[in-house]
Protein backbone atom coordinates (compact mmCIF):
# COMPACT_ATOMS: atom_id res chain seq x y z
CA UNK A 1 0.00 0.00 0.00
CA UNK A 2 2.43 2.23 0.60
CA UNK A 3 4.58 1.69 -2.16
CA UNK A 4 1.59 2.36 -4.46
CA UNK A 5 1.47 5.97 -2.82
CA UNK A 6 4.80 6.38 -3.70
CA UNK A 7 4.75 5.17 -6.97
CA UNK A 8 1.92 7.54 -7.91
CA UNK A 9 3.63 9.89 -6.31
CA UNK A 10 6.71 10.11 -8.40
CA UNK A 11 4.23 9.09 -11.93
CA UNK A 12 2.78 12.66 -11.40
CA UNK A 13 5.74 14.36 -11.11
CA UNK A 14 7.60 12.34 -14.16
CA UNK A 15 4.04 13.54 -16.33
CA UNK A 16 5.33 17.17 -14.94
CA UNK A 17 8.72 17.11 -15.61
CA UNK A 18 7.85 15.68 -19.48
CA UNK A 19 5.55 18.57 -19.85
CA UNK A 20 8.50 21.11 -18.74
CA UNK A 21 10.91 19.09 -21.29
CA UNK A 22 8.31 19.32 -24.54
CA UNK A 23 8.07 23.21 -23.63
CA UNK A 24 10.95 24.19 -22.12
CA UNK A 25 12.13 27.43 -23.95
CA UNK A 26 16.09 26.81 -24.08
CA UNK A 27 17.72 23.58 -24.71
CA UNK A 28 19.15 23.22 -21.04
CA UNK A 29 15.48 23.11 -19.62
CA UNK A 30 15.06 20.39 -21.50
CA UNK A 31 18.46 18.67 -20.58
CA UNK A 32 17.22 19.61 -16.87
CA UNK A 33 14.05 17.84 -17.34
CA UNK A 34 15.24 14.78 -18.95
CA UNK A 35 18.20 14.61 -15.94
CA UNK A 36 15.43 14.81 -13.39
CA UNK A 37 12.69 12.44 -15.19
CA UNK A 38 15.70 9.58 -15.14
CA UNK A 39 16.56 10.49 -11.61
CA UNK A 40 12.71 9.80 -11.33
CA UNK A 41 12.75 6.91 -13.62
CA UNK A 42 15.01 5.09 -10.94
CA UNK A 43 12.76 5.37 -8.09
CA UNK A 44 10.05 4.20 -10.10
CA UNK A 45 12.17 1.50 -10.95
CA UNK A 46 13.29 0.36 -7.26
CA UNK A 47 9.64 1.20 -5.79
CA UNK A 48 8.16 -1.05 -8.59
CA UNK A 49 10.24 -3.99 -7.50
CA UNK A 50 9.21 -3.50 -4.49
CA UNK A 51 5.45 -3.58 -5.26
CA UNK A 52 6.38 -6.82 -7.24
CA UNK A 53 7.99 -8.55 -4.19
CA UNK A 54 11.35 -8.54 -6.21
CA UNK A 55 13.68 -6.18 -5.25
CA UNK A 56 16.16 -7.70 -8.07
CA UNK A 57 15.47 -4.74 -9.60
CA UNK A 58 17.29 -2.20 -8.15
CA UNK A 59 20.44 -3.38 -10.19
CA UNK A 60 18.35 -2.19 -12.68
CA UNK A 61 17.65 1.20 -10.95
CA UNK A 62 21.29 1.60 -10.30
CA UNK A 63 22.55 1.02 -13.90
CA UNK A 64 20.01 3.40 -14.68
CA UNK A 65 21.36 6.11 -12.45
CA UNK A 66 24.56 5.70 -14.12
CA UNK A 67 23.37 5.61 -17.08
CA UNK A 68 21.43 9.14 -16.49
CA UNK A 69 24.38 10.86 -15.43
CA UNK A 70 26.64 9.90 -18.00
CA UNK A 71 23.89 10.44 -20.49
CA UNK A 72 23.55 14.40 -19.32
CA UNK A 73 27.28 14.90 -18.97
CA UNK A 74 27.49 13.69 -22.93
CA UNK A 75 24.63 15.60 -23.97
CA UNK A 76 25.89 19.23 -22.57
CA UNK A 77 29.74 18.17 -23.58
CA UNK A 78 28.33 17.80 -27.38
CA UNK A 79 26.09 20.76 -27.48
CA UNK A 80 29.19 22.41 -26.16
CA UNK A 81 31.81 21.57 -28.38
CA UNK A 82 29.56 19.34 -30.97
CA UNK A 83 32.04 16.50 -30.53
CA UNK A 84 32.18 13.67 -28.01
CA UNK A 85 35.56 12.43 -28.99
CA UNK A 86 38.01 15.82 -28.36
CA UNK A 87 39.28 16.33 -24.64
CA UNK A 88 37.59 20.49 -24.73
CA UNK A 89 39.58 23.30 -23.96
CA UNK A 90 37.01 25.13 -21.48
CA UNK A 91 39.25 28.53 -22.08
CA UNK A 92 38.83 29.53 -25.52
CA UNK A 93 36.28 26.53 -25.85
CA UNK A 94 36.73 25.26 -29.92
CA UNK A 95 37.08 21.66 -28.82
CA UNK A 96 40.33 21.13 -30.27
CA UNK A 97 42.73 20.99 -27.32
CA UNK A 98 43.93 24.05 -27.78
CA UNK A 99 45.15 23.47 -31.50
CA UNK A 100 43.94 25.85 -33.55
CA UNK B 1 8.75 -3.20 16.27
CA UNK B 2 7.05 -3.63 12.77
CA UNK B 3 4.46 -1.43 13.82
CA UNK B 4 7.21 1.33 14.40
CA UNK B 5 8.89 0.70 11.30
CA UNK B 6 5.59 0.71 9.14
CA UNK B 7 5.21 4.39 10.72
CA UNK B 8 8.67 5.40 10.01
CA UNK B 9 8.46 4.65 6.41
CA UNK B 10 4.91 5.78 6.00
CA UNK B 11 6.38 9.11 7.01
CA UNK B 12 9.55 8.92 4.62
CA UNK B 13 7.47 8.00 1.93
CA UNK B 14 4.69 11.20 2.26
CA UNK B 15 7.88 13.38 2.80
CA UNK B 16 9.70 12.40 0.33
CA UNK B 17 6.94 12.08 -2.31
CA UNK B 18 5.86 15.72 -0.81
CA UNK B 19 9.51 16.75 -1.60
CA UNK B 20 9.51 15.31 -5.07
CA UNK B 21 6.11 17.20 -6.02
CA UNK B 22 7.08 20.23 -4.70
CA UNK B 23 10.72 20.20 -6.48
CA UNK B 24 9.12 19.26 -9.80
CA UNK B 25 6.01 22.08 -9.59
CA UNK B 26 8.95 24.07 -8.58
CA UNK B 27 10.62 23.01 -12.15
CA UNK B 28 7.38 23.38 -14.22
CA UNK B 29 6.04 27.08 -12.94
CA UNK B 30 9.44 29.01 -11.79
CA UNK B 31 9.99 31.59 -14.54
CA UNK B 32 13.58 31.37 -15.22
CA UNK B 33 16.05 28.06 -15.96
CA UNK B 34 18.26 28.73 -13.13
CA UNK B 35 15.23 29.05 -10.65
CA UNK B 36 14.04 25.92 -12.33
CA UNK B 37 17.26 24.10 -11.20
CA UNK B 38 16.97 24.99 -7.44
CA UNK B 39 13.68 23.44 -7.77
CA UNK B 40 15.34 20.48 -9.77
CA UNK B 41 17.58 20.56 -6.64
CA UNK B 42 15.06 19.66 -4.66
CA UNK B 43 14.14 16.57 -5.99
CA UNK B 44 16.62 15.43 -6.89
CA UNK B 45 18.62 15.36 -2.96
CA UNK B 46 16.21 15.34 -0.29
CA UNK B 47 13.27 13.57 -2.22
CA UNK B 48 15.37 11.01 -3.76
CA UNK B 49 17.17 10.33 0.36
CA UNK B 50 14.05 10.39 1.77
CA UNK B 51 12.41 7.36 -0.68
CA UNK B 52 15.22 5.88 -0.31
CA UNK B 53 14.88 5.38 3.04
CA UNK B 54 11.68 4.63 3.46
CA UNK B 55 12.54 1.44 1.08
CA UNK B 56 15.82 0.91 3.34
CA UNK B 57 13.69 0.85 6.04
CA UNK B 58 10.87 -1.87 4.61
CA UNK B 59 13.83 -3.71 3.33
CA UNK B 60 15.62 -4.25 6.81
CA UNK B 61 19.16 -6.10 7.23
CA UNK B 62 20.13 -7.72 3.61
CA UNK B 63 21.56 -7.49 0.10
CA UNK B 64 18.81 -5.21 -0.88
CA UNK B 65 20.02 -1.85 1.56
CA UNK B 66 23.39 -2.22 0.14
CA UNK B 67 22.26 -1.88 -2.98
CA UNK B 68 19.79 1.34 -2.30
CA UNK B 69 22.52 2.40 -0.12
CA UNK B 70 24.93 2.44 -3.30
CA UNK B 71 21.70 4.18 -5.85
CA UNK B 72 21.41 6.86 -2.46
CA UNK B 73 25.15 7.46 -2.71
CA UNK B 74 25.63 7.68 -6.47
CA UNK B 75 22.55 10.05 -6.41
CA UNK B 76 23.78 11.84 -3.57
CA UNK B 77 27.29 12.59 -5.58
CA UNK B 78 26.45 13.03 -9.03
CA UNK B 79 23.27 15.06 -8.59
CA UNK B 80 24.83 18.34 -7.62
CA UNK B 81 27.40 17.51 -10.36
CA UNK B 82 24.66 17.55 -12.69
CA UNK B 83 23.23 20.32 -11.58
CA UNK B 84 26.59 22.28 -11.50
CA UNK B 85 27.31 21.43 -15.02
CA UNK B 86 23.91 22.23 -16.47
CA UNK B 87 24.48 25.95 -14.48
CA UNK B 88 28.01 26.28 -15.69
CA UNK B 89 26.70 25.24 -19.50
CA UNK B 90 24.30 27.86 -19.65
CA UNK B 91 26.24 30.72 -18.11
CA UNK B 92 28.87 30.04 -20.26
CA UNK B 93 26.47 30.56 -23.27
CA UNK B 94 25.45 33.62 -21.81
CA UNK B 95 22.17 33.09 -20.12
CA UNK B 96 21.00 35.69 -17.89
CA UNK B 97 19.29 35.15 -14.08
CA UNK B 98 15.54 36.46 -14.86
CA UNK B 99 15.02 39.41 -12.29
CA UNK B 100 18.34 40.89 -12.24
CA UNK B 101 17.90 44.40 -11.10
CA UNK B 102 18.21 47.08 -14.26
CA UNK B 103 20.97 48.25 -12.36
CA UNK B 104 23.11 45.60 -12.24
CA UNK B 105 22.98 44.40 -16.08
CA UNK B 106 23.77 48.14 -16.43
CA UNK B 107 27.17 48.35 -14.64
CA UNK B 108 28.02 44.79 -16.26
CA UNK B 109 29.00 43.97 -19.39
CA UNK B 110 25.67 45.31 -21.17
CA UNK B 111 24.14 42.00 -22.22
CA UNK B 112 20.53 42.40 -21.51
CA UNK B 113 18.03 39.32 -22.29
Amino acid sequence: MMFAVAAAGLIIPMLMALARGLMGPTLYDRVLAGNSFGTKTVLLIAVLGFIGGRPDFLDIALLYALMNFVGTIAILKFFRYRNLGIAGDAENGNGNGGVK
Amino acid sequence: MQLLIDTLSWGFILAGVFFVFTGTLGMLRLPDFYTRLHGAGITDTLGTELLLIAMMLQAGWSLVTVKLAMISLFIFFTSPTATHALANAANSVGLRPFGVPAKDLESGNGEKR
